[in-house]
């Protein structure tokens, strides 16, 4: 069996498990948010019990609208406290954690090999930990929190085989967008992607978040990456115990759909063009289109490493006039690690503006909105229309340091051609 | 819910995402009946008009593509979509639709059979689809009973309720 079948057996009380095969399987955690969590705390009333099944198995975190930016969020955001202190839940408040995909490792809520489903697509970020995680939707959770289980098909899997060093700039953004470039948008619909080789034993957990992250833009039902001491490193003294990780490596004969390889040596910066994330090019042919805003942050890129990448191409420099760059720690312990090491005055002292660990203009619902016209470079995971305001906006995506170099330029460029320059 | 439905089609293209069916910054709505007004905002804002007498929306690849949001097909449901037929679902989307008792259903070629305004017939239980205005058939696989089951009791929570009784 490979990483995922293992993980999905163990879970539904089974010796093994086949693709297409339905299991019923035990969550070990459940996560929502103050945008999805308000429709399941109606339904999980709905349903008639009284207890959520497990409280240490259930975490409330509000990040997509915080702090409140209108009566009707600060009326959601009230409704998922009341449901927190009721049910006895762990909540994340605004100030006391940030993006939920951010905040569930770093808090100890992800275990490798563990099922954990949150009311967020992004939810398959966790993958990057060995654990089996996805996106449900919010009437699904409240069953969850009812029951304490779910029914999953058991996928079929992707082998994603990376090799090669990256090239200085290009990071592993740039990989997974040429990864779904290659794949296209509906390329893993309903399958496991699993990624593996010397490149992704080699990346750090920031990179591998990224990667996991996005699988859900090529349909991908999770995305994984078997653990390894880089990971163990990660969640120690974060997690209580930790599971021997033998038992979370794909077998020799594990059975894949299909494998496909990638080579990274020779990749240059990617960016998904307006207004599909399988719309991939390189960055060669797709340069020096003009920009307003630039955005640094996301579940996808807004971690220290991602920070530490844009200060190194912000430092000393001035975001262009005309252009708007914003920049979102993604949690509290992301922010006050950017604080200590000085990135937030190489930030402001840019002309970028750093906002409150948060989701930001990724979900166009809170801060940072585009009028008509406008033209972001994000370093999201996201550039359907509409996404970040105006149906007439269009948003590029790109990594950390495309983007600043971007925002430094005011269009989009390469950023080892900016650092040739200076 | 009754698993027999008869409505003309709208025909929609590939990827359609989530946030072209409901934008986010209509994510705060909590009433289905408002978020029915914006359904498919990011495509169309004359769709809850065409769509308030009762419409199969015919779909391509990939149709629901995107974020977790269930306030997508909550705002289709309430807006009159009565059925969406597509070559194929994002997941998330998928399950979402049978949870609130939205049926979805993957069927082959019907996004080439089929042009708005035709009328569609759909036995859910059966998988049996028929463009009547054109006089062609589908057979699908049908779903397992316990998603039948979901649906006829017009979703999960409703299903759910009379199993923990």
């Amino acid at each position: 069996m490979n990483i995922t079948e293992k993980i999905l057996a163990k879970a539904s009380g089974k010796k093994a498990v086949h693709p297409g095969e339905i299991v019923d399987a035990n969550v070990d955690m459940v996560m929502v948010h103050d945008l999805t969590g308000p429709l399941a705390v109606e339904a999980f009333k709905k349903i008639g019990v009284e207890k959520v099944w497990d409280n240490q198995k259930a975490v409330v975190i509000l990040d997509h609208q915080v702090p409140a930016e209108s009566i009707k969020a600060a009326e959601l955001h009230k409704t998922m406290r009341q449901f927190a202190k009721d049910q006895k839940l762990r909540i994340y408040d605004v100030g006391r954690g940030g993006i939920c995909h951010q905040v569930m490792p770093e808090k100890g809520h992800v275990v490798p090999g563990t099922v954990i489903v949150g009311a967020d697509s992004h939810t398959c970020t966790y993958g990057a930990f060995g654990a089996f995680a996805t996106g449900i939707g919010s009437t699904e959770a409240a069953a969850v929190l009812a029951t304490g289980k779910i029914w999953l098909k058991v996928p079929e899997a992707i082998k994603i085989n990376v090799t090669g060093e990256f090239q200085k700039y290009v990071t592993p953004k740039d990989l997974i967008l040429s990864i779904i470039g290659r794949m296209g948008v509906d390329g893993a619909t309903y399958k496991s992607t699993e990624f593996t080789g010397p490149t992704i034993k080699g990346m750090s957990i920031a990179g591998r978040m990224t990667l996991c992250n996005m699988a859900v833009e090529m349909g991908a039902k999770n995305g994984i990456i078997e653990p390894d001491e880089t990971t163990r490193k990660f969640l120690e003294g974060r997690v209580k115990t930790l599971p021997n990780f033998e038992s979370l490596k794909s077998d020799k004969d594990a059975v894949y759909e299909r494998t496909v390889e990638f080579d990274v040596s020779k990749m240059e910066p990617q960016v998904a063009c307006p207004s599909s994330v399988d719309n991939v090019k390189p960055i060669s042919e797709a340069g020096n289109t003009p920009i307003e805003q630039a955005f640094i942050g996301s579940c996808t890129n807004g971690r220290i490493e991602d920070l530490r990448l844009a200060a190194q191409i912000l430092k000393g420099k001035r975001v262009k006039d005309g252009v708007r760059a914003l920049v979102i720690p993604a949690s509290q312990e992301v922010y006050k690690q950017a604080l200590n090491e000085g990135l937030l005055e190489i930030f402001t002292d840019a002309g970028a503006i750093v906002c409150g660990s948060a989701c930001g203009p990724c979900l166009g619902g809170h801060i940072g909105l585009l009028a008509a016209d406008e033209i972001c470079v994000s370093t999201s995971n996201r550039n359907f229309i509409g996404r970040m305001g105006s149906t007439k906006a269009s948003v590029f995506l790109a990594s950390p340091a495309t983007v600043a170099a971007s925002a430094v330029t005011g269009k989009i460029t390469d950023p080892r051609k900016l650092e040739a320059k200076a | 819910m009754n698993m027999k439905i008869k409505a003309p089609a709208i025909k929609l293209g590939n990827n359609i995402d989530t946030d072209v069916i409901l934008p986010g910054q209509y994510m705060t709505l909590v009433d289905p009946c408002e978020l029915a007004k914006h359904a498919l905002a990011g495509l169309d804002l004359a769709f809850p008009e065409k769509a308030k007498k009762g419409v199969i929306i015919v779909g391509g690849k990939n149709f629901g593509c995107g974020s977790s949001r269930e306030q997508a097909p909550l705002a289709l449901k309430y807006a009159g979509v009565k059925c969406v037929l597509a070559e194929s679902f994002a997941r998330i989307f998928y399950r979402n639709a049978i949870n609130i008792g939205l049926p979805v259903i993957e069927c082959k070629g019907i996004s080439t059979s089929v042009e708005t305004g035709d009328e569609i017939a759909v036995d859910v239980e059966a998988g049996k689809i028929e463009n009547i205005s054109r006089g062609k058939c589908f057979q699908v696989d049908k779903l397992p009973p316990f998603i039948i089951e979901i649906l006829a009791d017009g979703g999960l929570i409703e299903n759910l309720r009379k199993k923990m009784k």
